[in-house]
């Protein structure tokens, strides 16, 4: 399209050039003449010339001046020469003397003055160009004010000329310009007439035109013969710009109907080169002469919109349906020609139409899927998955898995059996959390290097699935401990190295752990035995019974089975175990708990023997009073559902602040919040908690309210109080009492895709192409597609073309082969017989 | 005496006759003990199911045991793939049937890519001993009838009956006989045409002989390739053109093994290719005993009675026709068909119409459309997906045959179609693991398709492995699941028009790279529908021609893979995660434990992965390598060196961290196009 475009407005410069009668004198396109005399003696016939005079010294450049300057050069292309001349002093000749003379431009062709033009009239380059055009074509292009003028004009061009009939709100306008351009070119072809008239224009169009924008009619008056008809006329539908003025007038000298007769796809008229489409009447020489009138009609209402061509079939061999009686050819290079078959020349106008209509569109909405294509690749394509662009930006680096070995389907049983406990991280060598985990196993694996009886493999699900699906791995990563003759036990904590280590050296004992002695229970309370465990730091938890009370026993010994690895589970039954538990005044059964760290062994009774329960119960005993919430156990205190209270701290909080802190939250045994505090250096995320709350960093400690679960308001402990317990106590009331405003609130935004996802539904659907007309006799016209016509990039709608080709080539292939190499055979066969039934 | 002694003979004659009528009963009747047959009783006998098979041979498989003539399978058998995954491998794995068994693999018994057919004998046989199948060899059902009972599963039994008018009575019938019988055409002269089944095997016999085969398929050329070398020339002629299977994707068509003779053809090599209507066809033979074309028009204007001589051939009007030249042999491999025979009108076996009228009608379930209880199996089910997918062929039918089963399972003993369940973090996962491995999906594209039926509120998901597609509306009534918030289903696909007998599928660029343009894939893919309610039946029948599913509410395909690959994070997870995100309303990316941390902390709802894995204390607490990387990616910020200080203002630091909270956009990194590869090399 651009491209013959260019053709066009090329060809048009060219136009112009020739028009014009003298070739560019030098570069300066203003002339500069020392004085009248100099100017006027240097005047040739013929040649038109615009001057204006200024006293040699100029009070200052007038602002008209200016734009006559620029407009110097768009008038050297009609051969306008622009010139300024300069007053001496003295001189009081008529041009320079007179002060008024002064305020006005000169026009003159050879010596004569055609017209004289007063400064305000020159406003810009359009009013210059047009209206010393207008002055100089005074008799190619009519000036009519009345219909009258207007019909009188039309009847003496009647059988001799066409007329070009223009409308302009007003003169001195783009509009006008491009007007008399055109007229300086054309106006020898045809009669050009003007008016300014609203009336007029209302007189001479059918419905009810627009005063305010330009209009232009082509009258063919050249082939109107009869007086009382006004002549036909094509309206120009694009605005009035030279360009387009040139494509109408073009347009109206071409053929009306041009004869044709070679293969369409070669020819090329002025309509295909001006970007407008070719409609073909099939001729036959049978019906020539109703295929011509056809064709007239017809291009009579395309005219402008479209070129018609009436080809003859008969002196073209045409590999086509004979049905087909028209055919269109569309500028865009590369279209097939589409045949068709058309009952109504209306049909054929309402196609072109369409074509264009489509077309419009198409280009508008390329520049619009632009822009959302632009819109659309926001990112769509960039990992935001802060664990698979992590995996991946590390995929590189050669993972440590000396220490991991590597089981099979063949060798995962053998394995097993040849360690003591064999730890198994299942995962997905394609998924990225597998992957994150994998890492953190490695650095296990370094970590245990040479703890005995302990031996880490990992197997790739990917590479095995029946071994994953036949161990009831449904879901990657999973970790499990085979421990001979046991079941085998599933982690379900945090995916943290450290945890992971913690988890499998726990694993190591059973769980819990039968202690054959009071030495050895109070050994195990004091965390010195057994020996293996002796360096981790972990809650004790001693489970004394005795022998009757077998029931809680029981439930103890299965809630050691759920907690195996997360805690340490001791169990003492022996005969002495009143005594025991009597030491830390609980009877039997009883739990005796040592947290880790602390020295006092606490003493609870057992009451309830259900195994729930009893998991539920050493879970909530295992929390502590005045936690460290740090990003690990934050879940655990989460799941009590209440509001928590929680200091924030740079580092270890003050033992004044621990104090008044632990006193509040063992002041009441049966809390409706959480005491807990953070330390910021250890949980350095807290930093990013703090500034959503405050958006800045509060200044440390804070304690805050933080009502996680309900209504999620954020409360501030007033800074300049102390953090006491009686403080705290009171500002809590004073919180429930609802006197106090949150500082902030937790967002309640939904968790929503973070970005849109590709729209394949919608691109699918546009690619659909519009049925044709006769969907049944397309195939057939397709030419043979090229194989580098094809790419997978490709619009959709040459994709969707081989289908039709090959429906329509089983539908036509029987017997075609051996048709093709004895045709009159096969044509007397087929007249011979109907096929049966195989 | 001797009227006692009739006596006792006819006592003994009725005694016969009632044991006659008495009915050997069992639940499953399977007709056939070839691939079909064996895969069938293989999971009915998993299932503890009451069944038998009737094998008219005394082996298994006893099509193979002739057939090919040739005897050379044009199914794959690769030893090698470079992976282990036993699921994938299956993929490239054309011949074995579906066990648990891992000595029946056919790898351990050929080692030819296209083995010999006595393999298939031998794997067949062993498939039945080793598994232990209740196979009943020697009977071959001759009768098939139908017994009204309001009691009868089905409303009524099957009653078979043997070549020694034993009877049978079953609830429910599997008819896997394959197909057998001969495509014959009958014109004049066709007595003088030799039939594949039974036309030698040996070169020697055709040596300078001048051949013409009827018939197009795999067969014709499998004939042409053995003689190819010793003929004078071979012309082969048929109705249709030639379909290669590498243009159409169709295994059923010509495959490049057998196409020697479309080399010497092109290359003038004597040989040739003809279109043509057999049913137009005439042979003479002449006094020679060499045989002629000419055309049936010609004879029907004639005295057939008289000689030759009298006959019209059409090189006498045309001089320069194409098969003037007189043949030594004409053979006939025009394929096989259903043998409707033994089954009893009221059974309504009917053939298919069109192109499909070789194989019974039968329903997308398998079961036939004139009988409640009876079911189609293996070859003989090919109308479902003729010239698309699979399922006339082992590596297709031994998942139908499996569907099926599943099917059955739930109609008759109230087992739900297996599935499992799982938290909606681990969508994306399942169906990357699905798309990468399984085989049951790549066989029978778009045939077979996993579905996945979302829970409330989309926390969790149930998936179902290898429903058909065509009877997507019943789910519900065939699987005992419940499709109550929406379902995904997920299958496989070329690009819509890539595929044909005349299609060019080498022209350039016609694979797409990139994620974006992925719905213009050509080679097999995965295509993910989704839609938020069932399907219903009346959608079915009015989805767009050449859809296999009606309009979802969203689609997503990934994009194809050279290599059939999916696993690439950014172009095939990452846009897939995009979809379901969308399709979901939700947010399923991963975050370490720390991010969750701070989520927990300010805002009142979690997205899922925290919810799913932290918050139940899985959280995922990532190595220092992780986390370092994640930060230089900009979607971690890492608070232990900053902010030490205490009230600094947030600095452009906290940009990246604030946006990834509002979900928003995420630091642009400029080398990210570079990073987008095309698969073509």
């Amino acid at each position: 399209m651009s491209a013959q475009k260019d053709r066009w407005v090329s060809s048009l410069v060219f136009l112009l050039f020739c028009a014009c009668s003298i070739p560019r004198s030098g570069s300066a396109s203003l002339q500069q003449e020392p004085s009248p005399q100099h100017y006027f003696s240097g005047l040739e016939a013929g040649k038109a010339s615009l001057a204006f005079f200024t006293p040699s010294v100029s009070p200052g450049a007038q602002p008209f001046l200016e734009q006559i300057e620029s407009s110097a050069e768009a008038l050297q292309d009609y051969g306008i020469s622009v010139v300024k001349v300069n007053c001496p002093k003295e001189d009081v000749s008529r041009y320079c003397g007179k002060e008024n003379a002064l305020r006005k431009a000169f026009l003159f062709r050879g010596h004569r003055l055609i017209r004289e033009f007063p400064t305000d009239a020159l406003f810009d380059v359009n009013s210059i160009v047009s209206n010393v055009l207008f002055a100089l074509l005074f008799n190619e292009v009519k000036y009519v004010e009345t219909l009258a003028d207007l019909e009188n004009i039309e009847n003496v061009l009647k059988g001799k000329s066409n007329m070009v009939f223009a409308y302009v709100p007003a003169t001195g306008t783009a509009e006008h310009r491009a007007v008399m351009e055109a007229a300086f070119v054309y106006g020898t072809i045809h009669q050009f007439v003007l008016t300014t008239e609203a009336a007029l224009l209302k007189a001479t169009s059918l419905d009810d035109p627009d005063v305010s924008s330009a209009w232009l009619l082509f009258c063919h008056c050249q082939q109107a013969t009869e007086p009382g008809q006004p002549c036909r006329r094509t309206a120009l539908a694009q605005p009035l710009t030279l360009l387009n003025i040139h494509r109408h007038l073009k347009l109206m000298g071409a053929p009306l109907v041009t004869e044709v007769a070679e293969d369409p796809e070669k020819i090329s008229t002025v309509h295909l080169q001006l970007g407008l489409p070719l409609v073909f009447i099939l001729s036959q020489k049978e019906t020539y002469e109703a295929d011509r009138r056809t064709a007239e009609f017809v291009a009579w209402q395309l005219l402008g919109k479209a070129g018609v061509a009436l080809l003859s079939r008969d002196l073209v061999d045409l590999n086509i349906l004979h049905r087909s009686n028209v055919a269109l050819k569309t500028p865009d290079e590369g279209m097939p020609i589409q045949y068709l078959v058309l009952e109504d020349t209306d049909e054929v106008v309402t196609l072109v139409e369409n074509k264009n209509k489509v077309k419009q569109i198409q280009e508008d909405e390329q520049e619009e899927e632009e822009d959302e294509d632009e819109k659309e690749n926001n990112n769509q394509d960039i990992q935001d998955d802060q664990v698979v662009e992590a995996v991946a930006r590390d995929k590189k680096r050669e993972l440590p898995l000396e220490q991991i070995l590597v089981l099979t389907e063949e060798n995962f049983h053998s394995s097993l059996s040849e360690a003591a406990r064999t730890v198994v991280l299942f995962y997905a060598s394609w998924e990225a959390v597998s992957l994150a985990v994998l890492r953190s196993y490695c650095e296990v694996a370094a970590h245990l290097k040479g703890t005995p009886g302990v031996l880490l493999s990992q197997v790739n699900c990917w590479d095995w699935p029946g071994l994953c699906s036949q161990e009831n791995v449904t879901q990657f990563p999973t970790m499990r401990i085979y421990r001979e003759g046991q079941q085998s036990v599933t982690y379900g904590g945090m995916w943290g190295a450290e945890e992971l280590s913690s988890f499998i050296l726990l694993s190591q004992v059973s769980c819990p752990l039968k202690l054959a002695t009071v030495d050895e229970a109070e050994g195990y309370l004091r965390g010195e035995f057994p020996s293996e465990l002796s360096s981790q730091h972990h809650t004790s938890l001693l489970g004394v019974f005795s022998t009757a009370t077998s029931k809680a026993r029981e439930a103890f010994e299965e809630a050691g089975n759920i907690l195996s690895g997360h805690i340490r589970m001791g169990m003492y039954f022996e005969d002495d175990a009143l005594a025991l538990s009597q030491k830390y005044s609980v009877y039997p059964p009883a739990l005796l708990l040592a947290r880790s760290g602390g020295r006092s062994v606490e003493g609870i009774a057992l009451s309830k023997h259900s195994l729930q329960d009893m998991v539920q119960m050493i879970r909530y005993q295992l929390l502590d009073i005045f936690p460290e919430i740090t990003v690990p156990n934050l879940p655990q205190y989460l799941q009590l559902g209440k509001p928590f209270l929680i200091l924030f701290s740079a580092g270890d909080i003050s033992q004044v602040e621990s104090k008044e802190m632990l006193k509040l939250a063992k002041g009441r045994p049966q809390q409706e919040f959480v005491a807990c505090w953070l330390n910021l250096k250890k949980t350095p995320v807290g930093y990013g908690i703090l500034r959503t709350y405050f958006s800045t960093t509060p200044s440390l400690p804070v304690l805050l309210w933080v009502n996680l679960h309900v209504g999620g308001q954020v409360f501030k402990f007033p800074s300049e109080q102390s953090i006491t317990e009686m403080n705290i106590l009171s500002w809590l009331q004073k919180l429930q009492a609802g006197l106090e405003i949150p500082s902030s609130t937790l967002s309640e935004e939904d968790w929503k895709p973070p970005l849109p996802a590709y729209n394949f539904l919608q691109m699918m659907e546009h690619s659909v192409p519009q049925l044709s007309p006769h969907p049944g006799d397309t195939p057939a016209q397709h030419p043979p597609k090229g194989p580098g016509g094809d790419t997978a990039g490709g619009d959709s709608a040459s994709r969707e073309e081989p289908s039709q080709e090959s429906t329509a080539e089983e539908g036509a292939s029987p017997g075609r082969g051996l048709r093709g190499t004895a045709p009159r055979m096969a044509a007397r066969d087929k007249q011979g017989k109907r096929h049966s039934e195989l | 005496m001797a009227p006692a002694v009739c006596g006792t003979l006819l006592g003994l004659a009725l005694y016969a006759g009632s044991l006659c009528a008495t009915f050997l009963y069992h639940d499953y009747c399977v007709i056939g003990a070839g691939p079909a047959g064996l895969q069938a009783a293989y999971f009915l006998q998993r299932a503890g199911r009451d069944y038998i098979v009737f094998e008219r041979s005394h082996s298994p498989g006893s099509f193979f045991a002739l057939y090919p003539r040739h005897r050379k399978l044009i199914s794959i058998n690769k030893q090698y793939t470079g992976k282990s995954n036993s699921e994938f491998n299956l993929r490239h794995d054309w011949n074995s049937l579906l066990s648990h068994d891992r000595r029946l693999l056919f790898r351990r018994y050929s080692r030819d890519f296209f083995p010999n057919a006595d393999a298939m004998v031998r794997y067949l046989e062993d498939f039945a001993s080793l598994l232990k199948l209740q196979v009943q060899y020697n009977t071959a059902i001759i009768h098939v009838t139908l017994e009204k009972n309001e009691q009868a599963w089905n409303g009524h039994y099957f009653i078979l009956t043997d070549q020694d008018r034993k009877n049978y009575k079953c609830s429910c019938l599997l008819v896997a006989a394959g197909m057998w019988v001969p495509n014959v055409v009958n014109f004049p002269g066709s007595e003088y045409v030799e039939g594949y089944e039974t036309v030698s095997i040996n070169p020697e016999d055709f040596a300078g002989q001048t051949v013409l085969i009827l018939g197009r398929g795999n067969s014709a050329f499998e004939t042409a390739e053995n003689i190819l070398g010793v003929t004078n020339f071979i012309h082969m002629v048929s109705r249709s053109r030639v379909r290669l299977s590498w243009a159409t994707h169709y295994v059923g068509d010509l495959r490049a093994i057998n196409n020697g003779l479309l080399d010497t053809y092109q290359l003038k090599s004597l040989d040739g290719l003809l279109e043509g209507d057999l049913e137009d066809l005439a042979i003479v033979k002449d006094k020679k005993g060499k045989l002629h074309i000419t055309l049936r028009f010609y004879l029907e204007n004639r005295n057939v009675s008289a000689g030759i001589d009298s006959i019209t051939l059409p090189q006498d009007e045309l001089d320069n026709f194409a098969t003037r030249a007189p043949y030594d042999r004409v053979i006939r491999c025009l394929g096989w068909k259903f043998d409707f025979s033994v089954y009893n009108r009221s059974l309504r076996m009917m053939p298919g119409k069109g192109n499909i009228k070789k194989y019974p009608q039968i329903k997308p379930s398998y079961e036939s459309r004139g009988t409640r209880g009876l079911f189609v199996l293996g070859t003989a089910s090919h109308s479902v997906d003729f010239r698309k997918s699979a399922g006339g062929f082992i590596h297709g039918f031994r998942y139908t045959t499996r569907a099926v089963h599943r099917l059955l399972e739930n109609r008759h003993h109230g087992v739900p179609w297996p599935s499992a369940v799982y938290p909606i973090t681990q969508l994306t996962n399942s169906i990357i693991k699905r798309v990468n491995e399984a085989s049951g999906l790549y066989q029978m594209f778009s045939v077979l398709a996993d579905i996945i039926l979302l829970r409330e509120n989309a926390t969790a998901f149930e998936y179902l492995e290898e429903y058909p597609t065509g009877i997507l509306a019943e789910l519900e009534m065939q699987t005992g699941r419940k499709a109550r918030s929406g379902l995904f289903v997920i299958i496989m696909e070329y690009g819509r028009n890539f595929s044909g007998a005349d299609k060019d599928v080498f022209y350039y660029n016609r694979a797409v790279g990139e994620a974006q343009h992925a719905w213009q894939s050509n080679f097999l893919h995965p295509v993910i529908y989704y839609y938020k309610h069932l399907p219903t039946e009346r959608e079915m029948r009015l989805r767009p021609p050449d859809w296999p599913l009606p309009r979802p509410d969203a689609i997503h395909h990934i994009v194809e893979d050279f290599l059939t690959d999916w696993t690439a994070p950014n172009a095939h997870i990452l846009p897939l995660r995009r979809f379901l995100e969308n399709c979901l309303s939700t947010d399923l990316r991963n975050f370490f434990a720390e991010l969750c941390f701070l989520f927990a902390f300010t805002h009142q709802k979690l997205p899922p992965s925290c919810q799913q894995g932290y918050m139940r204390m899985q959280g995922l607490v990532g190595s220092q390598e992780l986390q370092h990387h994640a930060v230089q990616a900009g979607l971690l910020q890492d608070y232990t060196h900053t902010d030490f200080l205490g009230d600094r203002p947030p600095d452009s630091h906290d940009g990246s961290q604030e946006r990834l909270m509002r979900d928003q956009g995420i630091a642009v990194r400029p080398l990210q196009h570079l990073v987008n590869a095309k698969d073509e090399l």
